[in-house]
């Protein structure tokens, strides 16, 4: 480094003995970290309320911030599900409900769901609290460009909500906006309200990028002495993967919102065939809806692992702490992830094999999207490989830990049968397509946010959440949750199509209504439980038990703050130094069953430990 | 930046280097500025943004029904009566590159604590780039006056005008938004904010002359970025 950084050169402490005080005798060479290489970064504290829990720079309340809003609006796409199964389940019942509505409420649902909800939660929620805590750095690099992206998204958001209250409502083309219907008159929300979701998802767009870039370089660039990346929970790995995946995925969504904004403005045809209506020709002409559908699905594929990635890295840290045992296969852990985020950008095509592809190409589709099976199974034998013979507590952080297992199997395996060409044409545009998305993107990333908010409340929070009511929630969502998506196969298989707001006297009538009303019940019943951990939440802030301090016995960094709930700088006076992966539970010969990742191997040495 | 020296660890060449700086902790780019390594990750997003408005342009012209307007045609200045097909590209580009060169003479002299010729480098690469929006200004103008509009024109194809239009627009957009920077840019390296350690307005953080390399880095981006429209737009 040349001399311009020569005014800061602080160094931190040379070796472990002044960072956690211990007294044994040190051995210098078994324990040596290479000095700081850049020196402390320079955090501007808050002063006013404004700048400490409004325009906060701190990655922490940013953080709270994106989960309260992910947690708003995904609220109220809850409430959409209701009213559309409502609809499909008691028709007689939702008489105020049009099919316009209903076209609305699917579309709203669906987008709220992936991008608002998911999307935001985990890389702006638990990426913002997490990144900086465990891999060591005091905040994000770019503290003030992480709370732009946070109100760019708020932004979004409020844009968003508004399209529901524009002339027209909401945009009811579907979520995935399919041109040429989703700007043409007839279909719902085809003026104020398609505009405002493109704005809406510009800026969405934006502001991830703002903390995305963040997330990836505080990974890169900030980690604390001896944090390696193979040190780092696979949490981080799992948000790091799914961040470059967003930053080359986003891209695709920005330029296809663009262009359809000005199809819609300016009636340009990026989009836009010839069409005829009502026997005139419209104005536009000689543009590519396929275009579109490319476009949207190089970025809608990837999306999925946005969302898939970080769940799997969360649960892979959740089921190693409550098994008290190492994660099984680390490494292939890391490679897996990255290996399913590299093989997601050469799958988009699968969405689309029924609008008219070149056969080669579906081949080619199928081929690379059932590839993608082989790592993620690999995630799946070493998460069961991690409990096995492990000495599992089951508690609620478990039981969500187990119910995503097994969700995920189950939505991954009927991926496989939609992956194929030849099964999926029949499948097209049938429940079996909702069952599958629902199960594989929807409650088994939904399982592992639930089971990292009892993880990880203690920390947030300091008090712990109460564990009967925490069960009753798992046990209400995840028989409830089967009892939704598992009927849905089947309606898939009889030929129910999706996205009907009526069957009218069609043959499904007859078999499915009895089903679709059984689902119905199970959808009310689920989403009111998911009410129990709202109200979990207000009663422990008011009266729950005070959490020690690291109250899991895990490893990782972010249970050995210097408060807890951290405060801003996260670490107190000197950062800490890492001598070992996160994952040394149960190691024989050890005090305890755990070994944090701060230990210094001259501390542990009569341990069988492994050299991380 | 050549003489690297980070303690305690070393830096070897080649492939074995990059495989040690990877599997090291702290940094994965040794000696890197954060806030460098956060401009080229964002400059690889905003390739992908540019890259699927090419592609989407290509795939546009290659499939629309109607012929595509003859560029060296629609693009030609008149010069004293005679049609000079790309003229005012030509001058364009060579007044963006221009600035890149500027632009790179201010990031040495910045690292070489000269601060006014690092702040008159700024400048003239600012007034480049202003120049550069100011012609484009007059293209578009000139373009809208034969009758070149994003939803159709008389030359040939309407998605002539909607790629034109928006393509150029964006890259416009990314140039404007340099300036922007490059003028506040001057101010501070004028004012010596740098030498001073003076906090940024909103960001609260002390600069620094690698934030001076940092816009270099998106400079030279927009300027490649111009390469490829002007090959795709005005010579194909």
């Amino acid at each position: 480094m040349s001399d311009e950084y020569d005014n800061n050169k602080s160094y931190q402490a040379q070796s472990s003995e002044v960072m956690d005080g211990s007294t044994g005798s040190v051995n210098p060479d078994i324990d040596y970290v290479r000095p700081a290489e850049v020196g402390e970064q320079d955090l501007y504290h808050g002063h006013s309320f404004i700048e400490k829990w409004v325009f906060c720079q701190d990655a922490k309340v940013i953080g709270v911030q994106y989960f309260l809003t992910a947690v708003f609006t995904g609220i109220v796409g809850l409430i959409l599900s209701w009213l559309m199964r409502l609809q499909l389940g008691f028709p007689e019942l939702a008489g105020f409900m049009t099919a316009e509505h209903y076209y609305q409420f699917v579309t709203m649902h669906g987008m709220i769901m992936v991008v608002y909800f998911l999307t935001a939660l985990f890389l702006g929620g638990f990426g913002n609290y997490l990144i900086p805590l465990m891999v060591g750095a005091r905040d994000m690099v770019f503290p003030y460009v992480n709370m732009l992206s946070f109100w760019m998204f708020f932004v979004a958001v409020a844009v968003l909500m508004a399209s529901f209250f524009v002339p027209g409502g909401p945009t009811g083309a579907g979520w995935t906006l399919y041109p040429p219907q989703t700007i043409l008159e007839g279909t719902p929300g085809s003026g104020m309200g398609i505009l405002l979701m493109l704005i809406s998802l510009s800026l969405f767009v934006i502001g991830f990028t703002m903390g995305g870039l963040n997330y990836m370089i505080t990974i890169l660039q900030a980690r604390t002495r001896g944090m390696t990346l193979m040190r780092m929970p696979l949490t981080v790995w799992g948000i790091f993967t799914a961040t470059v995946l967003a930053m080359l995925a986003f891209p695709a969504l920005l330029v296809s919102a663009i262009m359809m904004t000005l199809d819609k403005v300016l009636q340009t045809s990026f989009f836009m065939p010839t069409i005829l209506k009502a026997g005139e020709v419209l104005e536009y002409g000689g543009g590519s809806p396929i275009l579109f559908q490319h476009l949207f699905w190089f970025f809608g594929h990837p999306e999925v692992y946005i969302v898939a990635l970080p769940a799997f890295g969360i649960v892979s840290d959740l089921i190693s702490v409550h098994a008290r045992k190492n994660i099984f296969g680390y490494r292939m852990m890391v490679w897996a992830i990255v290996g399913i985020g590299a093989l997601s950008f050469f799958v988009w095509a699968h969405h689309m094999y029924v609008s008219g592809m070149n056969p080669w190409f579906g081949f080619f589709f199928a081929t690379t999207t059932l590839i993608i099976a082989v790592p993620t199974a690999m995630k799946v034998y070493n998460w069961i490989l991690t409990l096995w013979r492990g000495n599992i507590r089951i508690n609620t952080v478990m039981l969500w830990c187990l119910g995503f297992i097994v969700t995920f199997v189950n939505g991954g395996i009927t991926g496989i049968f939609l992956g194929n060409v030849s099964v999926d044409v029949p499948l097209s545009d049938t429940y079996f397509v909702i069952a599958h998305f629902h199960m594989v993107m929807g409650i088994a990333p939904l399982m592992v946010i639930m089971g990292a908010v009892y993880h990880w409340f203690p920390l947030v929070a300091g008090k712990m959440l109460h564990e009967g009511l925490g069960k009753w929630h798992f046990w209400i969502t995840f028989l409830g949750a089967y009892s939704i998506y598992f009927p849905m196969h089947y309606l898939g298989f009889i030929g129910v199509p999706r996205r009907y707001f009526e069957m009218y006297d069609s043959p499904y009538m007859t078999s499915a209504v009895g089903m679709n009303e059984f689902i119905s019940i199970a959808a009310f019943i689920v989403g009111a439980a998911q009410f129990i951990l709202v109200f979990n939440i207000i009663k422990t802030l008011k009266t729950g038990k005070k959490a020690e301090q690291n109250p899991w016995k895990a490893n990782s960094l972010e249970w050995y703050t210097s408060t807890v709930p951290p405060e801003h700088g996260n670490f107190g006076e000197r950062l800490p130094v890492v001598h070992r992966w996160p994952y040394d539970f149960s190691v024989p010969g050890a005090k305890d069953d755990f070994i944090p990742q701060t230990t210094a191997p001259s501390e542990v040495i009569h341990t069988e430990v492994e050299k991380t | 930046m050549s003489e690297q020296k980070i303690d305690g660890f070393e830096l070897k060449p080649g492939f074995k280097g990059m495989a040690s700086d990877t599997g090291s902790d702290q940094t994965m780019f040794k000696g890197v500025h954060w806030g460098k390594a956060m401009m080229w990750i964002f400059l690889l997003s905003d390739t992908f943004v540019f890259s699927c408005f090419l592609i989407s342009y290509m795939k546009g012209r290659g499939s629309t029904i109607v012929d595509w307007p003859n560029t060296s045609e629609v693009f030609s200045l008149y010069v004293g009566g005679v049609p000079v097909p790309l003229l005012l590209i030509a001058i364009m580009t060579f007044v963006l590159i221009t600035s890149s060169g500027t632009m790179a003479l201010a990031v040495k002299y910045g690292y070489e604590k000269n601060r006014k010729m690092c702040g008159w480098l700024i400048l003239a690469t600012a007034v480049g780039g202003l120049t550069f929006v100011g012609m484009q200004v007059f293209e578009w103008s000139k373009l809208i006056h034969e009758g070149v509009r994003p939803w159709g024109n008389p030359f040939g194809a309407s998605q002539f005008g909607s790629f034109f239009f928006m393509i150029t627009g964006f890259h416009g957009f990314h140039v404007s938004i340099g300036v922007i920077f490059l003028f506040i840019y001057t101010y501070k390296v004028f004012a010596g904010h740098y030498e001073s350690k003076k906090r940024g307005w909103f960001t609260k953080m002390k600069g620094d002359y690698v934030e001076i390399e940092i816009l270099g880095l998106y400079w030279h981006f927009v300027d490649l970025v111009w390469v490829f429209i002007f090959a795709f737009f005005y010579l194909w």
